[in-house]
Order: C-alpha cells, then structure tokens, then sequence
C-alpha cells in the first residue's frame, strides 16, 4: 500500500453484533437500485443520528461480529459513500469482510475496548499502526491477506479484474 | 502420502486443480452461480461497468426473483426487469416470481455433489447438504463468478459436528441448529466450515439436512457441509438426477480444528429469543409470551416436510383469534405437493394466510411487516432487530412444530402438549 494511504477522523461506537439489517434495512430493499438515497439511511436501526452527524473521513468502530447477517454489498458500500475512511472491529462477520475490501472499504481488526466514541484517530494503513490522538496512545491492526491486499490497493475487485483482465491474486 | 483432507479442502481441492489446505488461498472453476432480486441488480450494474455482460455458463448461472416477488412496488420491479433482460441477454436461468425461494430451487434442480456454488445471498451455504461447497458473497464476487466462471476462496478450517442419539418427539433439525448456535455464539464459526457427521446425520432426511446447512451461516460459517450417501442418492434420482450423484466424504484423519459432540436423545424444542439467533432458550422457558404473528416457510422450515408437521397440528384446529398465521410454501414444487396431500386446504381453513412460494415476510419487504411492539414468532433463520420491516419488532425464532402449536394457542406454546 502507498504511504497516503493515512486517514484522519473521530469515532462512531457501536456495540457487538451490528447486522447488515442494521446498517442496510430489509425495509428499504426498494432503495437498493438508488444507492445515494439508501446511504441516507446508513446505520440508521443502530444509531438514528449517524448519517446526519458523520463526515468525511471519520471511523465506524465497534465490537465483536460487524457485518453478521446477508450478502448484500449495499451494506459496506454505503457506508463508504457516507465518507467513512474505514471500519475497526474486534471481528467481523466473514460475507462483510470480503465484500468491504470488494468496494475499497479498510476494514481493520483490533481491540477497539481502547477507542471511545469521538477520539480522534489517525489510522495508516501501510504501516499498520492506529494512532489515538484523543488519548495519546497506539494500537496495531493485524494484516488483511495478501490476496486482500492486492484488491483493495487495486481499489476493488471491479478495479482489479478490469486492470488484469481477469484475476491476479496468485 | 498426501495429507488426508475434510470434505472443504476436498471438493476445493478438485475444483482447483491441486491439493490444498486449510489456509491456502486459491482460485477454483465455478459450477453454478446464482443471485436474487435484492443483490441481483447490482451484479448485473458490476458487470456492465467491466464490460463483461455476459455468463460464463448460462444454464447453471441462476437469477432468482424471490424476495419481494411478486413486486410491492416500482423501484423493485425495475430491478425485476434488469434481471429479466439480463436472463434474455446472456441465457442466464430466470426463477421468475412465485417459483420459489432461491435455495430451496437451487437444492431441487441445479446443485450437485461436489459442485462449487456462490450465491450473492448468504443462506446459499443451504446446498452443502448435497456435498456441494456452496458459499454466500456480494454481488461484486459473484459478477465476476458468473462472468468468469471463477472465483477464489481462502481455504477454511473445519469444526466437525458428530451428532449421535435419537431425536424425542416433536424435536427436530431446527431445533438442534439453534441449541448449536446458542452453543458456540452468532460469531462462534466465523471463516470456518462446518462439517456435520455422525450416526443421526447419516438417518437425517435430505430436508433436515438442509435445514442444518441453511443455517451454518448464523454461526459465522462459511459452509454447511455433507457428506452424500443413499440419502443423497435417492432425493437426486426423485429430481431426476440420479446420473449426478457422486461419493463425497472426508478422508479418515482429517484435520479438525474443533470437534463438536451432540447427543439429541434429551433435547428440548429450542427457540431464539430477540435479537439475536444465539439467544436460545428452550420453549419451556418463555410458554405462554404472547404472539401477534406466526410465519411458516422460507428457505430453512418452508419444505413439504416442515408443512406437513404444520398440517398434523393445524388439522381441524383454527389460528387464536389474536394471532395471525402466514404460511409461504418455499418453491413450486413444494406448493403443488402441499395442494395434493391436502395441507393447504387444511391451513386456510385453520385461517391461514397462505402466500405465493418465494421469502414471504422473511425479510421484511413485504407481506406481514411488524408493527411497533409486535412480536412474530417465526420458522425463519434469523431474527435480527429490523429483519421483518420494523425495528420496534420483536422475532423469535423456532421449528414448525413449535410454530403450528403457538398459532394455534396465541401464545408461545410446547408441541408437545397438544399432540
Ligand atoms: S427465505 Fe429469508 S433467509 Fe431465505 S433467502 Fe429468503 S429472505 Fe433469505
């Protein structure tokens, strides 16, 4: 990854299992084919104000499991759209994971029990390293797969089978 | 030698070209591909914007409307109808509306043993049952599955599950699912296989077998696998495909990362409470909670098996006058059996809603969405905050024999009580 890959923000904080029914309600399946409209609503059955309060740049972080439930993609790619540089968790749910790196969408492992709501972070992604400038401390991530990494530093998987003509993970 | 190999790293294996183990990455030859109304779309979008509409292998890519079919409104039927123009496009297979939940088709007519399947709807692991490595991804991975036939997989490690002893009465696969996800936690199997075995799995009915590996998913799991025998043999040949069926087995030596042991002989009917499919209980714990709304069906409990439990219950019985019952048959196929043996007479009698096969309320479309405070009690798979259209809703979850005794009573009730 190059060195720009550094991001800049405050914390959104959830708990354990935010479900993609959460982050991209069944309810609103008929917005699916709208995405602007849908990212309006962008976590909205866990946290009514996040949409109107994030910004560009700022982190979802939360507990165990993010992501748990269905397939569909909408979920990470809306709350890309809605600016956020990238999600922390201490785990995530297998089908999120993949499509977020599909979408671009950092998805980084840690133990986020050292993150409150509103510290700023500072997050490279290149070296691994999350700086917490609220309280002044650091934390690590552990590293996506090389497979991963390919992917999302070709910006996503549209991206990448566009680029090689077909895949280049080997 | 080689090293022995589970029933993942088997059919990755063959699907690849080489051996491989838990923790290879590797690319694979994809058999069949399927999407659905919700993730379908966007597939289709991926595609136009790298140029590649087009299906590697059209009679086995699958586009499935289901899950708000018929349409309940434009936005959704203007999805319907990029799928359509894809299908004529491309020759990809159309499941138009009122043929049936995807998984449930998928099982019936176009996933065999040792077959790889990616489905851009996370129960698609349903169709482990058949000796298949069937896996859910985003629209994204499974576009390119489609248009390239291929698709790479991280190889995942395995928990076998060794379920031995003799189900009680009126105890059933469903609820030996919940208990083992109330076990091991909604996260408890994540980027891991699950392999079931044992001398109950090897007595288990193709559909109690679904209905396991339909939910693998809710633990974390990237499949739900069998292994196939006689069982899987005949239900192929009763779909006329006996020429399909192939042995699929784990090696003897395999390497597990974690061995699960079930005794059945003392379980109880189990339900998930609120929010979460790993909120079990067993139904004694919570008799006697009001329900508002029962729903029987979907791609986990909407099988002739699951409606003919629901039948013996209903029978000459009426829904509580405060309880409301919706029944959706989960293909066609099922449908047509259920109007044959009667049971379809017998639900609408009983005052049932009875609703074109395809999700139903599952995932709160339409049809039965919640009203604030409501509490629906439901043979679906998960019951997320939200799932059935509202967030001020409440889901349990449970077999259909706990679902017919509930409907009947109005209030959460022990099968086992009123037969
Ligand atoms: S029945 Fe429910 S769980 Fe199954 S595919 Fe449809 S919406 Fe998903």
């Amino acid at each position: 990854m190059t060195k720009t890959n550094v991001y800049k923000g405050k914390t959104f904080k959830f708990g354990d299992d935010i479900s993609t029914d959460h982050i991209a309600p069944g309810r609103l399946f008929h917005l699916r084919t709208n995405l602007p409209e849908l990212a309006k609503h962008v976590l909205e059955d866990a946290d009514p104000n996040f949409s109107k309060e994030v910004q560009k740049g700022d982190f979802v972080v939360a507990g165990n499991n993010f992501g748990l439930g269905s397939s569909r993609e909408h979920a990470p790619t809306i709350i890309k759209m809605a600016g956020v540089s990238a999600v922390l968790a201490k785990s995530f749910a297998r089908i999120f994971y993949r499509n977020a790196i599909n979408v671009g969408l950092p998805v980084l492992i840690c133990d986020t029990d050292k993150i409150d709501k509103n510290d700023l972070l500072e997050v490279d992604l290149s070296s691994g390293v999350i700086k917490n400038l609220t309280k002044n401390t650091e934390l690590k991530f552990a590293p996506l797969p090389d497979a991963m990494i390919k992917i999302l530093n070709d910006g996503g998987l549209v991206q990448h089978i566009e680029k090689h003509k077909g895949f280049n993970l080997e | 030698m080689d090293r022995p190999q589970t029933l993942a790293e088997k059919i990755i294996s063959s699907k690849a070209g080489k051996k491989v183990y838990a923790g290879d990455i590797t690319l694979v030859d994809v058999d069949v591909t399927a999407v659905q109304d919700g993730t379908g779309p966007l597939a289709v979008q991926q595609l136009e914007k790298m140029n590649l509409v087009k299906a590697a292998n059209p009679k086995r890519t699958v586009l499935f409307i289901d899950h708000a079919a018929p349409s309940p409104q434009k936005e959704l039927s203007n999805a319907h109808m990029m799928l359509r123009k894809f299908s004529k496009e491309t020759g990809a297979q159309l499941s138009e509306a009122g043929e049936g939940v995807c998984h449930q088709r998928l099982v019936e007519t176009y996933v065999n043993p040792g077959d790889i399947l990616i489905g851009a709807d996370s129960h698609t692991c349903t169709s482990g049952a058949l000796g298949a490595f069937a896996t859910g991804m985003g629209s994204t991975d499974v576009s390119v599955g489609i248009a390239l036939g291929k698709t790479w997989f991280r190889v995942p490690e395995t928990y076998r599950i060794n379920v031995t002893g003799e189900f009680p009465k009126h105890v059933y696969a469903k609820d030996l699912i919940l208990h083992l996800i109330g076990l091991i936690g909604a996260d408890g199997a994540t980027y891991k296989a699950l392999e079931f075995g044992g001398e109950t799995v090897d007595k288990m009915s193709m559909a109690d077998r679904f209905t396991l590996a339909n939910m693998a998913v809710e633990a974390g799991a990237k499949a739900g696998l069998f292994a196939t025998d006689k069982t899987t043999e005949n239900y192929l040949k009763e779909r006329g495909r006996g020429e399909f069926f192939k042995v699929i087995k784990p090696d003897e030596g395999a390497n597990y990362e974690r061995v699960i042991d079930i005794d059945v002989s003392n379980l109880e009917p189990t339900i998930s409470k609120p929010h979460t499919v790993d909120n079990t209980c067993t139904v004694s714990e919570i008799e006697g909670t009001h329900v508002d709304q029962v729903f029987i069906g979907t791609c986990t409990n909407g099988r002739i098996e699951d409606l003919e439990i629901a039948a013996k219950i209903l029978e000459g019985k009426t829904r509580h006058p405060d309880t409301r019952l919706i029944i959706v048959p989960a293909s066609k196929d099922v449908y047509i059996e259920a109007l044959e043996k009667g049971y379809i007479e017998t639900f609408v009698k009983a005052g049932a809603a009875v609703m074109a096969p395809g999700c139903g309320p599952c995932v709160g479309v339409h049809q039965g969405a919640l009203g604030d405070g409501e509490v629906c009690l439901a043979t679906q798979n998960r019951n997320f905050q939200g799932r059935m259209g509202n967030p001020e809703g409440f889901i349990y979850l449970s077999s259909p024999a706990v679902a017919a005794a509930t409907a009947v009573a109005g209030k959460i009730t022990d099968p086992r009580k009123v037969i």
